[in-house]
């Protein structure tokens, strides 16, 4: 994989610390000057506003209006990330850096950490700033922090991009104060020292450690200072490949996620759950025989089943499978994906171009996803002692105001008796930003008056666990004479819960109000839905419909679904005019950063080049996120390779080969984001051909890791190649989702190429017979097995 | 209570348990060894891969009732112990091409990847891809390709 690596110059000389007249004198000083914050402690603390750059007063910037926009532009104007950023202007709050006695630097970062990596590139962001090594930088992930409002949300690809200012005018305000304390110490001026590696240094070769002056650097008050930072042309961290910080406690099984935690008296609890989606427990004929099963603690019926309590999680799942409940129906009962695929066509929204002039001829098609999984490796899952008068939570969570909000509205405490620790997830994918573990526990917990270790089985996490809705897609695009003239598409889905809000419990309130409900998910689908090409009268528009189910946004909201669609019909399209797909792409597109990472893949990945029958290319671009990607794809849909069988595997067509380019303005870690796009390419090649739900009768019928088919190593290219784009800007764009939307369409453009079909139905396997048998509904989990010892390997 | 009796990363450890738990449970509820993770708990997902008398299993799926005294159990805590290091040469290769992401089926995926080249080293072949497609291991964060790249590596390391 290609890496950018840069030679930097040596050491970092004083002259942007606090205070200093300048760092030079070039005419972007004044776009590097920011006000900054020390703060009366005992050991050197910085702090800086989260939230929208916060520029040194100027005339300008002083006026700047705090406002959270009521009717936002489209995308390409105001786009998510914007309105994350954004929206924390009237209540941004500090982040906090301390640097300890030994040299090391602390910063709590209000964001979640469930495998992108941003506790990494924000300790490689502090690191750069304060002339740190990497490893003297510990982050650590807040707890809730109410006070942040909005801004403790972690989702549209938003952290990096939110977090990067703030996060350097704390550290280069700390080099400053660290150097003005050396300079005492030493009697020397300023602007004569230089740091490097955690050391301030002298002309004469005096060195101070930034431990030894960690004391002598701390205020008495608290005090706002303006600083500059750092010339990016003098990053030596920024923009080099690094390793995750956490890199060895995973690889040791040291890493603690949320299960693996001690609490004192938190015993496994599970909860025995509906045959159907939300159905709610009417009786249960046989509580006292379950209590008294071996290791059992307790056993109550709450909100969403029936909670068992008890020594190990192996007992609890004997006692759910004992459970007799009866039960009644949910909130999908009979649905099926035909029930739910009839709504969708009834709701979709009509098209509005207007009778065709005759020499016009139109691509008509109509696309179904179908409902996906966003369930991660670790299940849903929390800890939850509730008292009387307080409760403390430990869970991963994206929106830990919204959950320590609901949670203390539902136990009845104010919120600041609630507790809530955020612990490091084991994968999100969209089911992190919300908090349903979190107050399954609290409830059940507030029930028994115990703490408890609640995991969701992963029968349950598939079952009763949030879906990304099933959608339609239906595009219209209209052409005469090689020339696109209009187009136009109707996405129509099954609702998405945006109850986690941006942030906010009051948002998230909004959301769930029918009135305020339609245009807030209309306003999310326009801040995100942008068409990257040039394809004359275009309109995009949402319709949704069906709150029966448990929903959420999976890896990206609706982009992977708009954008693989709108890919495929300008294959189509291309095919009809008579035009070579890339080609077209390229004289379409509206971004030359999108054009170049195009033009990227397509020499890297030999775009064109001569194959078998069966196999075939497909190229497709993605900008959101004030970043660009795109991405090649090469499938091999031949029989030979379909019907390959490897023991206990669902195969089906293969993607042999992906080629990635990526360009996000300023990547903090290359290596990081190289991460990012392969994680994302796994997803969009499970989304087009293997990974879907299957609805009947009111429930789902996946229900295991073999059931459910995301991407494995049998289907996993053998060649991937990822290109990270020399820097085009001096922010960091979004990655974390980036890549999901480019390579669902580009995998769906090479299998429409390979077979000679355009896909329709996604997955597209969705149609072929069960490859699996289903699991029963009732016991709602399955027997754990015991011929362990037979498959030893 | 019954007591359960085996070798746990090269210790003799016992558990007061009932004989039908699984061991997955053992390991985590009664003796804290958090390593191996609860995926599926029924044997398919292998995030609690771990290795019976050096073989790979997943602990999900075998009662503690089935665990014999001479039995060697070895989780990700005990494997660099195997070699006597601070680490086994298949945690460094995975540090070296930084493979984890969230890291929750790290554990499973290295000691599935020990035992995948300790398989083709008795067969007296080297690590194929063939070989490299057959590891069941879910990783949900997709890091497959690093873990192809990994497995590779390790496997030239280990001798």
């Amino acid at each position: 994989m290609a890496r950018r690596h840069s030679a930097r110059d040596d050491d970092h000389t004083s002259g942007t610390g606090e205070g200093s007249p300048a760092g030079g004198s070039g005419p972007d000083i004044g776009r590097r000057r920011f006000l900054g914050y020390v703060l009366a402690a005992p050991t050197l603390t910085v702090a800086a506003r989260l939230g929208a750059e916060v520029l040194a007063p100027r005339p300008a910037a002083a006026a700047t209006p705090a406002l959270v926009p009521s009717l936002p532009g489209p995308a390409e104007l105001l786009d998510l990330n914007e309105l994350l950023t954004i929206a924390a202007l009237p209540t941004s709050n500090l982040i906090t850096i301390r640097v300890d006695t030994d040299g090391t630097a602390h910063f709590a970062l209000p964001r979640a950490e469930v495998g992108q990596g941003v506790t990494t590139s924000s300790a490689m962001i502090v690191a750069e700033e304060l002339d740190l090594p990497l490893d003297k930088v510990k982050v650590t992930l807040a707890d809730a922090r109410p006070e942040l409002l909005f801004n403790q949300l972690t989702g549209g690809s938003n952290t990096t991009y939110s977090t990067y200012t703030p996060l350097r005018v704390a550290a280069a305000l700390a080099r400053g104060r660290l150097l003005h304390a050396a300079s005492l110490v030493l009697g020397e001026a300023v602007g004569t020292l230089t740091t490097k590696a955690g050391v301030v240094l002298s002309p004469a070769g005096a060195l101070l450690g930034y431990g030894e002056l960690a004391v002598k650097a701390a205020a008495l008050t608290d005090a706002a200072v303006e600083v500059t930072l750092k010339d990016p042309d003098r990053f030596r961290v920024i923009g080099t490949g690094q390793r995750r910080v956490d890199a060895l406690e995973a690889v040791t099984g040291r890493k603690k996620f949320a299960m693996d935690l001690q609490v004192p008296d938190a015993l496994p609890t599970m909860v025995c759950r509906p045959p159907t989606i939300n159905g709610t427990v009417r009786s249960v004929a046989n509580l006292a025989e379950v209590l008294a099963m071996p290791g059992i603690t307790d056993v109550v019926t709450v909100s969403t089943g029936v909670a068992v309590r008890g020594r190990t999680f192996g007992q609890c799942v004997d006692a759910v499978r004992a459970l007799r409940v009866d039960w009644g129906p949910g909130t999908a009962e009979g649905a099926s994906d035909a029930t739910v695929l009839e709504k969708l066509r009834r709701a979709e929204l009509p098209l509005v171009v207007p009778p065709l002039p005759l020499l016009t001829k139109a691509v008509d098609a109509r696309f179904t996803f179908h409902f996906a999984s966003n369930a991660a490796l670790e299940t849903n899952c929390a800890i939850a002692d509730v008292r009387r008068d307080s409760a403390e939570i430990w869970a991963s969570l994206k929106a830990p105001i919204v959950a320590q909000e609901r949670i203390a509205l539902k136990l009845g405490l104010p919120p600041t008796a609630v507790r809530v620790h955020v612990t490091e997830g084991g994968g999100s994918f969209g089911r992190k930003l919300f908090s349903d573990a979190a107050h399954e526990a609290a409830e059940i917990s507030k029930a028994l008056g115990k703490p408890v270790k609640l995991m969701w089985h992963r029968t349950d996490d598939f079952r009763q666990g949030r879906t990304h809705p099933m959608s339609l897609s239906r595009v219209r695009a209209t052409y005469s004479l090689g020339e696109v003239l209009t187009y136009e598409q109707r996405h129509t889905s099954v609702a998405t819960d945006f109850g986690h809000g941006v942030g906010e419990v009051l948002t998230a309130e909004a959301a769930r109000l029918p009135v305020a409900d339609a245009g807030f998910s209309e306003t999310m689908f326009q801040l995100t839905q942008v068409s990257p090409y040039h394809l004359g009268v275009t309109t995009q528009l949402l319709a949704e419909t069906d709150k029966g189910f448990n929903t959420g946004s999976m890896r990206n909201i609706y982009s992977p679904n708009v954008r693989c669609a709108q890919e495929l019909v300008m294959d189509e399209l291309a095919g009809r005019t008579g035009q070579d797909g890339y080609a077209m792409r390229r004289r379409l597109l509206k971004d030359a950063r999108a054009r170049a990472v195009l033009d990227k893949v397509a020499e890297a990945g030999k775009w064109g080049r001569s194959m078998p029958a069966g196999t075939g290319q497909g190229i497709a671009v993605h900008t959101e996120y004030h970043s660009a990607v795109a991405i090649l794809a090469e499938i091999d849909c031949r029989p030979g390779t379909t019907g390959r069988t490897i023991p206990g595997a669902y195969t089906g067509p293969r993607v042999t080969r992906v080629v990635c380019a990526v360009d996000v303005g300023l990547a903090v870690n290359p290596r990081g984001l190289e991460a990012q796009m392969m994680g994302g390419i796994a997803d969009g090649i499970a989304l087009t051909l293997t990974s879907g739900l299957h609805l009947s009768e009111g429930h789902f019928l996946e229900g295991s890791w073999d059931q459910y088919f995301y991407t494995r190593q049998w289907n996993t290219p053998p060649e991937l190649e990822i290109i990270v784009m020399p820097p085009s800007g001096d922010k960091p764009g979004g990655a974390g989702e980036l890549a999901v939307a480019g390579a669902m369409a580009a995998v769906a453009c090479a299998y429409g190429r390979a077979t000679g079909t355009m896909p329709t139905v996604f997955p597209v396997n969705h149609a072929e017979p069960l490859a699996f048998t289903p699991l029963p509904t009732v016991p709602p989990v399955p027997a754990s097995p015991t011929d362990g010892r037979d498959r030893t390997i | 209570m019954p007591q359960h009796t085996f070798i746990l990363n090269g210790k003799a450890v016992t558990a007061d348990v009932e004989g039908d738990v699984r061991l997955l449970w053992v390991l985590r509820d009664v003796l804290g060894v958090t390593g191996p993770k609860y995926g599926c708990g029924v044997g398919v997902c292998r995030a609690c891969t771990s290795h019976l008398n050096g073989k790979a299993f997943t602990p999900c799926a075998v009662r503690v009732d089935d665990v014999a005294a001479t039995d060697e159990i070895t989780t990700i805590e005990g494997l660099p112990d195997t070699v006597g290091a601070a680490l086994h040469p298949m945690q460094e290769a995975w540090l070296d091409l930084d493979v984890a992401q969230c890291g929750f089926c790290q554990p499973g995926q290295i000691m599935a990847a020990v035992a995948t080249v300790r398989r083709a080293r008795e067969a007296g072949r080297e690590v194929t891809e063939a070989d490299l497609d057959t590891i069941r291991n879910i990783c949900r964060c997709g890091t497959y390709h690093r873990i192809r790249q990994a497995v590779l590596e390790g496997a030239r390391r280990m001798e």
